[in-house]
């Protein structure tokens, strides 16, 4: 692991209790760090400061200095240097450490200014958090609680704004919710570098919308969701379907490329309403692209697969794991895994194709990267695959060299984990020449042909650990329970190694990692309930001569030589 | 005490008949002489004599122009730029506009000594979107100018090259707040910028170091380098120096614009004498003293201390009438000389009234970037449009004064203050009227009283 170097530290003061905190820190941070929260709407760690919406407003002071001689002016009533007060608040946001700074944010005047804020923020509010979908997770209500006045002043009518405005695709905007932050506009600009959003009018009446002709379409439009304060800015795919105090949150991966960004699926009764970034300040900051918000869709897509099949007969797992034994019991084997395993399922595939004596293959999904959280390799574990020793060297696109073997008979049956062999360059011809054991979520063309099919599990259904293009083992776990019919693809996997003749595996991720620690270098000193939610960085030394397909991402950059 | 005369430094030419805002008419009295002599000085020199001159900013805030200058970051490597805050936007205030529209050399070469004592070479004049014969005016007289070797590349053959450039403004009157005015020379939304740490001085125009200064200021820095600033600081009264134009507005019989030395000239000599008193028959209820976000003052109010005359401390017992035009008597007395833009208020005006207006000009012109300006602000117009329109009830004031509170002090630019301000001091003096406003509505109006529009 490569530790940051140390940085510059210095003492300052928060409510009377010192904290070093690194030199440039603000004050909001710095007060993080003695669990002090200061309110906040427009500040974003991850966006520039606007200072805008003045909740964080503190009292700031430092130390006395004679003008003179540059001495420290002591205070005698306590021994200490005296300590200058700023008459007036300072906000929070855009005030930086210095030496010495001290903060006060539970004066009185503190109090005042951030229940006056929060009186102006609400006077023009529509208060209609009955029916709004941020409420539970909406800082107004936060915050309203602690410095609400618990009634209205205001007896004056409310000004009136555009309610459903369609921003784009993916974002219903409802601007009398709209507080005026501008995270959004600076997300836009900042982050996904798509400068859409601006205000109109002025005053009380400023509005926020699209630039004439433009749209928030670009495929990060759901972060503006994410990171409103309030209910102003909606996804409209969530939109009214679920109360968020209601859903369960589980942490997982985007699978949509090998930048793995993390993120949290919140999921009520088996069903999944959506998917959000979690933050990882060495892969994805706090955001994800929209794409891979709509993976979820995966799991109640048409064309499930949701029973066994033998021959496309109904059948049981033993049944369909005996036959598959015996179809590839004969010569002429192979395997065709797959990027999208877990490092666990990888792991088994491996042993699976040594226990048959077959080579292993894994097809690369290339696509364009778009230099911010979408890479151009769309497999989420190539890696993986690499470090578990699944493959030696980077995978093609196409298995043409597969379908010769099987031209010329010397492959006769083949185990595919997820993988549409048709989609890989596998001629229907050549698809009805070989066995084929399918395992996998969806029907397809190689399920269709398929002598053996098994449905599995999406990466919503079960745990397990991805590596990134970091070289970055990160878990995933289950969110939802497994859909009706499929079988963890640990189970399945873990079945057939023994079928054909393996040593024996666990058959879930538990049971599984001492085996897999004690067989993988890269992964020996670990185990899977130590990997932290952020994961852990991987020697990738091994694999550096390889030319890996991705271009620079928000924390990836590409080695020189590859 | 008789008031003093008119001490006409900037308005000399203004009005005076036949002198047109031509470049050989200003030449022929005289003009670009004193930039010819500064040319030969060493730019150092230059703002030493504006340091020692004492001159304060005339554009509403009076900081020192010569602190001013010593703040801009000239290590930088940037270029530095000179931005004419000619934004002329607080309500009661009409000076720049005269020296625009009637006397423009002036301002250019003030602006040309300025540059070159700042070894500035862009300069941009930032002129109301409401100017738009003055901004006529301007340009034409920058390109006389240039056409003439006063301004462009390799000014009068010295080898120094500055470029003048006008800008219009869109008619906001944020645009007026150096950073927000910045921001829309940048062709952004005139947000003001937070500081720390967007100083002009530093971060200004483009990121880099920026002199801001309004029009009277650098006509001043004209007149400081022709007769040197000791001299100049002779002018006027100690740390109020040179001659301050005053603009007076409202029920007095003779309004106008009137300049005097610093400190020299009395609220009431200004208004009973120089302006003529109120209008017949009427008596003097209030007066705003800085454009109409200084705080108002009361006529029948004392306004009592001590106060620093040479090196002793003097008591002092005044009068609205009393108080000297500068900007640290009234500053001291509890409202602020501010832009010069002095309104006067008679017994005809219901101060419920007048605030309403003025609230209703602050909140249509807050720019919404911050929370306590722009939910403020209009709310205090719309309390104050419904008791004048509506239902004015006893407890308005102090909710009113409560909202002001709630405001002054937290905002990202002296907005914040400006629409403050006028709440809180109308409450603070005319509270009663406030409070007894809603049977003061009910009551029938008496026969004789003035229709107000």
């Amino acid at each position: 692991m490569i530790q940051p170097a140390a940085p510059d530290l210095i003492t300052v003061n928060v409510d009377g209790k010192d904290v070093s905190v690194p030199k440039g820190t603000n004050m909001i941070e710095a007060a993080l760090r003695v669990n002090v929260d200061v309110p906040n709407y427009c500040y974003h760690p991850k966006l520039t400061v606007v200072g805008n919406c003045r909740m964080c407003l503190v009292e700031m002071g430092m130390p006395a200095v004679d003008p003179a001689t540059k001495a420290p002016v002591m205070d005698p009533a306590t021994g200490k240097q005296k300590i200058n007060w700023s008459p007036r608040p300072t906000i929070a946001c855009a005030t930086n450490a210095s030496p010495g700074l001290h903060i006060r944010t539970t004066s009185p005047l503190v109090k005042e200014c951030r229940e006056g804020v929060m009186e102006f923020l609400l006077i023009n509010h529509p208060l209609d958090c009955p029916i709004c979908d941020q409420a539970g997770e909406c800082k107004l209500q936060e915050q309203s609680a602690g410095y609400g006045r618990g009634y209205s002043r205001y007896i004056e009518s409310k000004n009136v704004k555009p309610k459903r405005t369609l921003l784009g695709p993916r974002v219903m905007l409802d601007d009398e919710r709209c507080i005026l932050c501008s995270r959004c506009i600076r997300f836009s600009k900042e982050i996904a570098k798509d400068d859409v959003l601006g205000f109109t009018d002025r005053g009380s009446f400023s509005t926020l919308t699209c630039y004439p002709g433009k749209k928030l379409e670009n495929n990060y439009s759901l972060n503006t969701v994410d990171i409103c304060p309030v209910g102003a800015l909606t996804s409209t795919d969530f939109r009214f379907k679920m109360r968020v105090w209601f859903l369960k949150q589980t942490n997982s991966i985007d699978t949509e490329s090998s930048v793995g960004a993390n993120t949290v699926v919140w999921s009520r009764e088996g069903a999944i309403y959506r998917v959000t970034p979690r933050q990882n300040d060495a892969v994805n900051d706090t955001w994800m692209s929209d794409s891979g918000r709509l993976i979820y869709k995966d799991v109640r897509a048409p064309g499930r697969l949701d029973a066994v099949r033998v021959n496309g007969v109904e059948s049981a797992l033993e049944f369909a794991v005996t036959e598959a034994s015996r179809l590839l019991s004969g010569a002429g084997a192979a395997v065709v895994g797959s990027g999208r395993s877990s490092v666990e399922e990888q792991f088994l595939t491996a042993r699976l194709a040594a226990a048959l004596k077959a080579q292993a293959w894994v097809v690369a999904r290339a696509g364009e990267g778009d230099g911010i959280l979408v890479s151009a390799d769309r497999n989420p574990n190539v890696r993986g695959a690499l470090v578990t020793g699944l493959i030696a060297s980077l995978p093609s696109p196409r298995l043409d060299a597969l379908g010769a073997a099987i031209d010329a008979g010397s492959v006769t049956a083949v185990v595919s984990v997820g993988e549409d062999l048709a989609a890989a360059g596998l001629t229907p011809a050549q698809l009805a020449k070989v066995s084929i054991i399918y395992l996998g979520t969806q029907a397809n063309p190689t399920s269709e042909a398929a002598k053996v099919v098994i449905p599995t599990l999406t990466v919503f259904e079960k745990h397990g650990t991805f590596v990134n293009q970091q070289f970055r083992i990160q878990r995933f776990a289950k969110a939802v329970p497994a859909a009706p019919g499929a079988t963890d693809d640990l189970a399945v996997l873990s079945r057939l190694v023994s079928a054909v003749g393996g040593q024996a595996l666990g058959p879930d991720v538990g049971a599984l990692w001492p085996s897999i620690a004690s067989s993988i270098p890269a992964l020996a000193t670990m185990a899977y309930g130590n990997i932290p939610d952020t994961g852990l960085l991987l020697d990738a030394a091994p694999w550096s001569a390889l030319r890996f397909p991705e271009g620079q991402t928000l924390h990836y950059k590409p080695q020189a030589n590859g | 005490m008789p008031a003093p005369e008119q001490h006409r430094l900037i308005f000399r030419h203004i009005d005076e008949a036949g002198y047109t805002p031509a470049l050989d008419c200003y030449v022929r009295n005289g003009g670009y002489e004193v930039l010819r002599k500064a040319l030969q000085r060493k730019p150092e020199e230059l703002v030493e004599e504006v340091k020692k001159s004492g001159l304060r900013g005339r554009g509403g805030a009076g900081f020192s122009c010569g602190l001013k200058w010593s703040l801009v970051d000239r290590k930088s490597g940037k270029p530095i730029y000179l931005v004419v805050n000619a934004d002329e936007s607080e309500p009661g205030t009409f000076k720049d506009r005269y020296i625009m529209h009637q006397d423009p050399h002036q301002l250019i070469e003030g602006i040309m000594i300025t540059c070159f004592a700042n070894k500035v070479e862009r300069a941009f004049i930032y002129i109301r979107g409401e100017f738009p014969d003055g901004a006529k005016i301007l340009e034409k007289a920058i390109a006389e100018a240039r056409a003439a070797g006063f301004a462009g590349p390799n000014v009068l053959g010295s080898g120094y090259g500055c470029e003048v450039y006008v800008h219009r403004g869109a008619g906001a009157y944020i645009c007026g707040e150096e950073t927000g005015l910045i921001e829309s020379l940048e062709g952004k939304r005139p947000y003001p910028r937070i500081k720390p740490p967007y100083f002009p001085a530093v971060l200004g125009l483009y990121q880099c170091p920026t002199i801001v200064n309004n029009v009277e200021t650098l006509c001043h820095v004209k007149h400081i380098a022709d007769m040197g600033g000791e001299a100049y600081a002779k002018i006027g009264t100690p740390n109020n120096t040179g001659t301050r134009i005053l603009c007076v507005s409202g029920h007095v019989q003779r309004p106008g614009y009137f300049e005097f030395e610093v400190g020299k000239v009395t609220m009431g000599q200004l208004l009973n004498e120089v302006c003529g008193g109120p209008l017949p028959g009427r008596t003097f209820k209030a007066v705003i003293p800085g454009g109409s976000s200084a705080k108002v003052l009361r006529f029948g109010e004392r306004y009592k201390g001590k106060r620093k005359v040479g090196a002793d401390m003097v008591e002092y017992d005044w009068g609205v009438e009393d108080i000297p035009m500068d900007f640290d008597c009234l500053a001291m007395i509890g409202s602020m000389g501010g832009s010069g833009g002095v309104i006067v208020m008679d017994d005809s005006v219901s101060m419920v009234e007048a605030l309403g207006n003025i609230n209703a000009f602050y909140s249509h012109e807050s720019c919404g970037q911050c929370t306590p300006c722009r939910e403020g602000s209009i709310w205090m117009k719309k309390i104050t449009a419904r008791m004048v329109h509506g239902a004015a009830r006893p407890e308005d004031g102090a909710l009113l004064k409560s909202v002001a509170d709630q405001i002054a002090g937290r905002t990202i630019c002296a907005f914040g203050e400006a629409c403050a301000w006028p709440t809180q001091s109308f409450i603070a003096k005319f509270g009663d009227e406030f409070r007894a406003y809603a049977q003061a509505k009910a009551a029938p109006r008496p026969a004789n009283a003035p229709e107000l529009v």
